[in-house]
């Protein structure tokens, strides 16, 4: 009875999605003509090379132009991270070792996720070293390290992170972005100020356009530990009650 | 109606995220293992995410990045601003997601079930 109630609901809902969506035709031109700005996604696609000199528009829209945004979306992960420690913390008894659900995996696990691991992460570390060039970024680049670190995890039993470098690179990226930010209050300009130090460079150098880079470098490093450090979290759990 | 090449792609892909934000709310409405909520609620943001992706497509356009080989032709680009918010969006979702399966995980190992009908101390 309720299943039918809930299956009506949602046909109700559907029925007013695709009213709304018959409002909204499929690959028109909403942009509308780049050149006299009249909207926003026109204004960034004429704006962006000339003003910041980075070639990937997204990125400079993620970091520059929406970039007080993207340091509360660090905060949330940050807080994310934070609550799962403190809501799974659970007091280890003496001498007990930290042990994971996992059961112990096969040799030709263990040795392809070693020889595949560094590889992950130097792809991971090309994403966001290249951000504002190439698709991807911080965020993508501090994803695919993460899940190098999940094959590590899974692969070994006993695998063991350093839960202090973990949190070091977490602050130290969060203070670096923060710091980006006030140095280009501090240099008479406004927040996150795009040109504060480096120049703007050409585009589609690999040293290009202002601080979005480097922003994007602390972004991956920190999403990176984030991520990992929920995974370790996440697969440390002991399934046992209490 | 599928006569028209358009039209198919259209309803395919905003067809398949009504259908993705609709599967996603069955899930969270009908299901009662936690976990099936938490999948079902991952799912709706997958449908949302799509939706806001498809909105900003335009036909024949490419990804807004200017690279070395289109950055003088200029050519036709997709609208940037919902890929922006998306990406956004991705991370907030995988944040809201840990949280919850970790508060799943203590309802887990308070209650000894993860199901809510058994779950006795949530009746009155």
């Amino acid at each position: 009875m309720k299943k039918y109630l809930a299956i009506f609901l949602l046909l109700i809902v559907g029925f007013y999605l695709i009213q709304a969506f018959n409002l909204v035709p499929f690959g028109a031109n909403r942009v509308g003509n780049i050149d006299d700005e009249s909207t926003v996604g026109a204004y960034y696609l004429k704006n962006t090379v000339p003003k910041t000199s980075v070639a990937n528009v997204v990125t400079a829209i993620v970091v520059n132009y929406r970039g007080f945004d993207t340091l509360g979306e660090v905060t949330v992960l940050f807080l994310a991270t934070t609550g799962l420690g403190s809501i799974l913390f659970r007091k280890r008894k003496h001498g007990e070792e930290e042990e994971r659900v996992l059961k112990e995996s096969s040799q030709l696990v263990k040795i392809g996720s070693r020889l595949l691991f560094p590889f992950i992460a130097l792809l991971g570390i090309y994403v966001f070293i290249h951000g504002h060039l190439t698709p991807g970024g911080g965020f993508q680049g501090g994803a695919i390290i993460a899940t190098g670190f999940l094959l590590m995890l899974v692969a070994y039993k006993n695998y063991k992170l350093g839960h202090g470098a973990l949190t070091w690179i977490e602050s130290l990226a969060g203070i670096t972005f923060a710091g980006i930010g006030i140095w280009g209050l501090i240099t008479g300009g406004t927040f996150l100020e795009n040109n504060a130090f480096p120049g703007l460079g050409n585009v589609n150098d690999l040293i290009s356009g202002g601080v979005i880079p480097i922003i994007y470098i602390a972004v991956g490093f920190k999403v990176a530990a984030e991520l990992t450090g929920v995974l370790d979290i996440l697969l440390s759990i002991k399934p046992n009650k209490n | 109606m599928f006569g028209d090449y358009q039209n198919v792609v259209t309803m395919s892909v905003y067809g398949s995220s009504i259908a993705l934000i609709l599967i996603g709310l069955y899930g969270v409405l009908i299901k009662k293992h936690l976990m099936k909520i938490v999948i079902g609620l991952s799912v709706v943001d997958s449908g949302v995410n799509l939706m806001f992706v498809a909105v900003g497509y335009i036909k024949g356009g490419t990804a807004p990045i200017f690279s070395p080989s289109v950055i003088d032709s200029k050519p036709l680009m997709v609208d940037p601003v919902p890929q922006a918010l998306v990406l956004t969006a991705i991370v907030i979702g995988f944040a809201v997601t840990a949280v919850a399966l970790s508060l799943v995980i203590r309802l887990f190992k308070h209650h000894n079930t993860a199901r809510i009908d058994q779950i006795k101390s949530l009746k009155w």
